[in-house]
């Protein structure tokens, strides 16, 4: 199958070719970072997670959001979404390889990673976040690669591939789980000490992945001849809809939690992120945008007639897109560690160098993901022949 | 064969490349190296372990050292001679053997060998 | 043969998982097996060591004294930026040290003077249960040791310290000789050559001298102290009803940080 990823037309070839070019740029940026050290970013002693984490958090989400797809079509019965399943498994594997290498890139030492292998730490988050999503990346290969495979050939996949396909159900929800206790068990930071972040952090990865997917399925219909389908469509938008207005509302629920308490740990860092705090405000206009979007995205997805509309729909997924990454992949980490344990405000932004490595790996996951798109799109184009 | 001229001549320049670094140094041979023994190293005469053993296996045992002192709090080494001795790469083995660039640095560069111990462990100043 | 070449692979395959995961089954499920066939000597059993600061015997001169002392021990450099900052022990404001106790009708004389802060070595350390590699762990007496050989710079301990106890190397701390304006700061580094370095990509953190007490020697921001005033800084075993420490705590009032966490920190400050 991987021969239908070596013929294309010309927007493939010089898309692929323009994603190596930021690539090349980001290699060559991780390059300087590993020589100098992590200095070369804007994290500092208060601020010890940044870019990179953040955008781990938002693609596990992203990533963990196949099960959407799956879900349904397993459990439920719902056949249509048998078209786009193999759409959501090639998402989740381009979105976990992103998360692996923005993992790697922050980390002060990457070349002993392997110890996190060799002196298994059971008692760490982090050691189980590398199990589960190493697995779930090892589900969506197999099963997704396999299922496509079938496809090919015009035969049902085996027994193995359908029992691996259920167990990546309760596993996609474990990958999200996980990595919110990454963060919902320290005891410091009070920000993130809360029941509600597991919560939280599914409801944003399933309006945030459906999102991205519907837009991706959109594009298809657009370049190719593969047509996802208009009930998909339909149905991952109900799907948006409903995890958006979870998300907010979970979000207002925090904001009731803090401010009806008058507890000054759990308000401080609401206060750093909307309207600044002992001067440092960087953050206000971006949550602002955030909390914009958010209700646009909300009416356009409520509102039955321009959910509907494929066009509107676009612009609803992305102010989801938008929105989401703003509050997980910016206010989540850093507002985390804001106020510090001292309770005073460092300012923190990415560096160029940083952002460049974070486009560098962005890019690459989204070659990878064009490459499996392209064999899927044209092995169904093929089926359909 | 099937496109046989274009095969041979790649194979020729491949292999050709591949051995280039054997060619190129023929006749050549690197000097051995030749540690030395700091005054202080050849009165001592014996090291914590016999010198076919730190030879062979010297980085095994600084292994086996800073997991023991680091991790179990085991700072100090039994020779087999009865001599105690306080399990440090800087403040014990560098003690004896303080001319870095005459001693370790022999071998390591004869063998391409870069052991990142000295990113941390502090080198005593060699005279010129 | 009677084996086709896919299931060839499939054995092929599956056998190399089992013995690449060997290793690590051996210490999921019997940890420390492997490491336990190495020589150990018991570790100071029954220990739990401590240390109580009186902020009333101290000053600002006796705590720039206590800092520089732990920081020339340690070879830790001066960057000469918050941002990228090392610090062991240092002082901070009362505001600062306790964040929340501060009320505006507190006198001048608390409002402006300082604490010294340090690693608290919890009995219940957050940071311990959060390596994922064990490069930080709690020993038997207490400590919360450091393992550089270990750390993969993750800085989940970091995060999870609630004190702010911990720092980063960014960069190559060694680079203070090499650059000209760092080179100023730090004139004699390394200052202590019978101590390592840290290198780029670890955490480091105070761990209460432990290769001094190895040797018998008590913590070095200790010995400052006692040159200049005796029992400004206590330090001993809590799990000896005999120590000093224990004393102290029994004939005054002590606080700790933060111990609505639950870490139970075992520094104690007597205000």
């Amino acid at each position: 199958m991987l021969e239908t990823a070596l013929k294309g037309r010309q927007i493939y070839w010089g898309w692929l070719i323009f994603l190596l070019a930021l690539i090349g740029a980001g290699l060559g940026c991780y390059i300087y970072q590993f020589h100098e050290g992590l200095r070369i970013t804007g994290m500092g002693r208060d601020v010890s997670w940044g870019f990179y984490i953040a955008q781990l958090t938002y693609l596990v989400g992203v990533a963990a959001s196949g099960v959407m797809v799956v879900l349904p079509y397993y459990i439920h019965d719902y056949k249509a979404f048998g078209k786009i399943t193999v759409l959501g498994e090639f998402l989740a594997i381009s979105a976990i390889v992103m998360c692996g290498l923005f993992v790697f890139v922050d980390l002060g030492n990457p070349v002993r990673v392997m110890n996190i292998i060799m002196y298994p730490s059971p008692r760490s988050i982090l050691f189980w976040d590398m199990i589960v999503l190493n697995t779930y990346l090892l589900l969506n290969l197999f099963v997704g690669w396999n299922a496509l495979s079938a496809e090919r050939k015009g035969v049902k996949y085996g027994k193995v591939v359908k029992t691996l396909a259920y167990i990546s159900i309760p596993w996609a929800f474990s990958i999200h789980t996980v990595t919110a206790f990454l963060y919902a068990g320290l005891p410091g930071r009070h920000y993130w000490l809360t029941a509600i972040m597991a919560a939280r952090f599914l409801s944003s990865a399933f309006c945030s992945g459906p999102a991205l997917l519907i837009l991706l399925c959109l594009i298809v219909r657009r370049v190719t001849s593969f047509d996802p389908g208009k009930e998909q469509i339909r149905t991952l938008s109900g799907i948006v809809a409903y995890a958006m207005i979870l998300n907010v509302f979970f979000f207002l629920l925090e904001l009731f939690t803090a401010f009806y308490s008058q507890i000054p740990g759990h308000m401080h860092t609401f206060e750093f992120l909307f309207a600044g705090l002992e001067g440092h405000g960087r953050l206000v206009p971006w949550m602002w945008t955030a909390t914009g979007f958010a209700i646009i995205s909300l009416i356009l997805l409520i509102v039955p007639a321009t959910r509907r509309n494929e066009d509107t729909l676009a612009v609803a997924c992305a102010s989801v897109i938008i929105a989401t990454w703003i509050d997980k992949g910016l206010g989540l980490i850093i507002g985390g560690f804001t106020p510090n344990p001292f309770d005073r405000v460092t300012d923190y932004w990415p560096t160029a160098p940083e952002v460049m490595i974070t486009i560098g790996i962005y890019a690459l996951g989204f070659f990878i993901l064009t490459v499996f798109y392209k064999i899927a799109v044209s092995v169904k184009e093929e089926v359909v022949a | 064969m099937y496109d046989g001229g274009k095969i041979i001549t790649g194979l020729i320049i491949g292999i050709g490349l591949f051995l280039f670094p054997f060619y190129y140094n023929a006749g050549k041979a690197a000097k051995a190296p030749d540690p030395e023994l700091t005054p202080k190293a050849k009165e001592a005469k014996v090291c914590v372990m016999e010198k076919a053993y730190m030879t062979a296996n010297h980085f095994s045992l600084l292994d086996e050292w800073r997991h023991t002192v680091v991790r179990d709090s085991n700072r100090y080494f039994t020779a087999e001679n009865g001599k105690v001795y306080y399990k440090s790469l800087q403040v014990t083995c560098l003690d004896c053997h303080s001319n870095k660039s005459k001693f370790c640095d022999q071998c390591h560069n004869y063998m391409d060998v870069n052991p990142y111990c000295w990113d941390c462990h502090i080198v005593p100043e060699e005279k010129k | 043969m009677g084996l086709d070449r896919r299931n060839f692979l499939k054995i092929a395959g599956l056998s190399a998982l089992f013995g690449l995961g060997g290793k690590a089954a051996v210490d999921i499920f019997a940890p420390g097996e492997l490491e336990a066939s190495m020589e150990a000597v018991p570790l100071t059993e029954g220990k739990r060591w401590a240390m109580v600061i009186d902020i009333q015997k101290m000053d600002e001169e006796l705590m720039n004294k206590v800092t520089k002392a732990c920081h020339r021990e340690h070879n830790v450099p001066d960057l000469g930026n918050p941002k990228e900052e090392i610090k062991w022990i240092w002082k901070e404001d009362y505001e600062h040290s306790f964040p929340g106790q501060q009320h505006h009708y507190i006198g001048d004389d608390f409002k402006q003077g300082s604490f010294l802060l340090l690693c608290n070595h919890c009995s219940n350390p957050p940071c311990c249960r959060v390596c994922p590699t064990q490069a930080t762990w709690q020993r038997e007496d207490g400590i919360v040791m450091m393992d550089q050989h270990r750390c993969i710079g993750c800085r989940f301990c970091m995060a999870a310290c609630p004190f702010g106890a911990r720092s980063f190397n960014w960069g190559d701390p060694r680079r203070v000789l090499r650059k000209e304006d760092l080179k100023k700061l730090n004139p004699d580094y390394p200052t202590n050559r019978d101590y390592p370095t840290r290198s780029k990509g670890v955490v480091e953190k105070c761990t209460f001298c432990a290769e001094r007490l190895a040797k018998g020697q008590i913590p070095a921001c200790v010995e400052a102290a006692n040159k200049v005033k005796e029992n400004a800084l206590t330090f001993g075993d809590l799990a000896d009803p005999d120590s000093d420490v224990r004393a102290v705590l029994r004939k005054h009032y002590s606080i700790r940080r933060k111990p609505e966490l639950g870490t139970e920190p075992n520094v104690f400050y007597i205000v």
